[in-house]
């Protein structure tokens, strides 16, 4: 044992670091359980049962933000998807080689920006009295301005293009990596066989495709309880008006928590997240392990 | 040798990527055009790709005249590389041990890390714990320390890469002419492992450089430590918030004159100019890293 001392001594400031940042929090999830005084910390405050979690239903808020949550992250999960495999087969298909790395550069280059430079743009576009959108596009079609941050109606489509324009690249340079991993000769016989084109897509680039997609696409069901904090919380700037379209549930527990003072209902809300979002990781891994053992994660 | 002809196939495939590449740009442009237009123009045309009258106001007011965004980009860039030396450090020194096979109890620990992966407590508990246990509250760890520190992942896939390789003798040589695990992780693993660890790094880096969560949970009074994309966050809420507070050269009467509206976009472009400028290294290591986290770590 005296031997391997040194290598758990190196071990232990990252295992402090898992302790204090993620496993601390996990028990702090009882929170939801206890009316939260700050003066006697999470361990300290009073038990209410399931009361926060009474209240939460109550509302109407906890249907919003779960149908918010799931409808946002399918529509996210089948765009991305679609388009993700369609650019990279275009890309993948491209011969000139200074055009592919420009067309690679491009897919990427969104997803390295932050939320907050998305929202500036965003706004640059749609701001009522200073985006384009209402002082030079909607005119030349002779098109009254749109007080887009006043109304919840248009957001499901402008964060969906928000997010496909930021994330798209992601998924779609996985794709390209699993296209160049296909055996070329495949493609040889194919066209010596006389099939086109869109026949060596159909029965050889979209097969071979499918443990890759299939990965992606239950990893990304496993993760469908969760959404981007940032993508919801910047691109609207927090508009109230615009609540009924762009609350989720982790901009609902933040406000909770940060602008409303009501650590009761986001605990609850949060405690939900968790233990629903855990589940369905779990379930998302027996099925990746059923469909191809080499792709699940545990 | 055959004569190569573009197919139709092809020349759709182009004009969809040519499409996409535009949409990817003129965002970009827009934000640029609109932080060098004159501040009047802004005011009645609004932002446009043509601007009718250019003005550098926007940026001078960022250099000259304005410490807060100078200080800000000064806590980015520090938050960015402590931030990224203590992710690195943390998780190789975790990420080694785990790579030896014969380590006791290698699968329960391996569980331990992995499990952050699966389940986590969320925003309440964690802002809860770190401000009454840890008090980290309206200091410059607040953006450091939470959530981006160290994770599984990273772990994961540096542990992987060191296993497959490093060959195993060359610890056994190593401990046979007596060298400590100590050395053998400063000597052998750091240097052999280094292209994982840029790539790594350079995540790392581009998530503390983004990240504006930190401080909008901990920062509430301290706004002296906010980053650049704190600032940013902040002028959303409040336009006047540059003008606001200790300021140096515009007081008064000249608050009025402040070039809000470009200036937005123009503090907005700053903050991006530099992944834009060392985007071609960054790609490089995204890419590797985007192949690397597809396959199981």
């Amino acid at each position: 044992m005296k031997k391997w001392l040194p290598l758990y001594i190196m071990m232990l400031p990252g295992a402090l670091y898992f302790i204090i940042n993620n496993y601390i929090p996990m028990f702090g999830l009882i929170i939801a359980f206890k009316k939260m005084d700050f003066s006697k910390g999470i361990f300290g405050s009073e038990w209410v049962g399931f009361r926060n979690f009474e209240f939460l239903f109550s509302t109407s808020d906890a249907f919003v933000i779960t149908r918010n949550t799931l409808l946002y992250n399918t529509a996210f999960i089948i765009i991305n998807m679609v388009l993700g495999i369609t650019l990279a087969i275009f890309i993948a298909d491209v011969t000139q080689r200074h055009l592919k790395k420009v067309y690679q550069s491009a897919i990427l280059l969104p997803f390295l920006m932050s939320m907050v430079i998305l929202g500036y743009i965003v706004y640059g576009f749609l701001s009522m009295q200073n985006g384009i959108m209402n002082n030079s596009i909607l005119p030349l079609f002779g098109k009254e301005p749109i007080f887009w941050y006043n109304e919840a109606k248009h957001w499901p489509y402008i964060l969906i293009i928000a997010n496909t324009w930021k994330t798209v690249g992601y998924g779609c340079l996985i794709y390209i990596a699993a296209i160049n991993g296909i055996d070329p000769s495949l493609f040889e016989a194919a066209r010596i066989d006389g099939a086109n084109k869109i026949k060596q897509i159909i029965y050889i680039t979209l097969p071979s495709l499918v443990p890759t997609i299939v990965t992606l696409l239950i990893m990304s069901v496993g993760r469908i309880f969760y959404s981007d904090f940032g993508l919801f919380y910047q691109v609207p700037r927090n508009a109230g008006l615009l609540y009924p379209t762009t609350n989720v549930v982790d901009t609902y527990v933040y406000r909770g928590l940060m602008e409303l003072g009501n650590v009761g209902m986001a605990s609850a809300a949060g405690f939900y997240q968790s233990i629903v979002g855990f589940i369905l990781v779990l379930s998302a891994n027996m099925i990746i392990r059923k469909v191809s053992k080499e792709n699940a994660l545990f | 040798m055959y004569k190569k002809k573009v197919s139709s196939f092809q020349l759709i495939a182009h004009i969809v990527l040519i499409l996409f590449t535009i949409a990817v740009i003129l965002p970009f442009l827009l934000l640029f055009m609109s932080s060098i237009t004159e501040e009047s123009i802004l005011l009645v045309n609004g932002y446009s790709f043509f601007p009718k009258k250019f003005s550098l106001e926007a940026y001078k007011f960022i250099f000259l005249s304005s410490t807060k965004i100078i200080r800000a980009y000064g806590v980015t860039i520090f938050v960015s590389v402590v931030g990224t030396t203590m992710y690195l450090t943390l998780a190789s020194l975790m990420a080694y041990p785990l790579s030896l096979s014969k380590l006791p109890f290698r699968r329960q620990i391996m569980f331990f890390v992995f499990f952050t992966m699966l389940f986590n407590g969320g925003l309440v508990p964690t802002y809860i714990s770190y401000t009454t246990i840890f008090q980290i509250k309206d200091t410059i760890q607040a953006l450091i320390i939470p959530t981006f520190m160290l994770n599984a992942f990273g772990i994961i896939i540096i542990r992987t890469y060191f296993a497959s390789n490093i060959p195993e003798t060359l610890y056994e040589a190593a401990q046979i002419d007596g060298a400590s695990h100590f050395r053998i992780f400063t000597t052998i693993v750091l240097p052999l492992g280094k292209p994982i660890l840029v790539t790594m790094g350079t995540f790392t880096g581009i998530t503390y450089w983004n990240d504006w969560t930190n401080g909008l949970y901990y920062l509430n009074k301290r706004t002296d430590f906010y980053s650049i994309q704190n600032l940013l966050n902040a002028m959303i809420r409040d336009l006047q918030f540059l003008t606001s507070g200790p300021m140096a050269a515009y007081a008064g009467e000249e608050m009025s004159r402040v070039p809000a509206v470009g200036v937005q976009m123009a503090i907005a472009f700053v903050a991006v100019l530099p992944i834009l400028m060392l985007f071609p290294f960054l790609q490089k290591y995204y890419q590797k890293g985007i192949a690397l986290g597809a396959v199981k770590g």
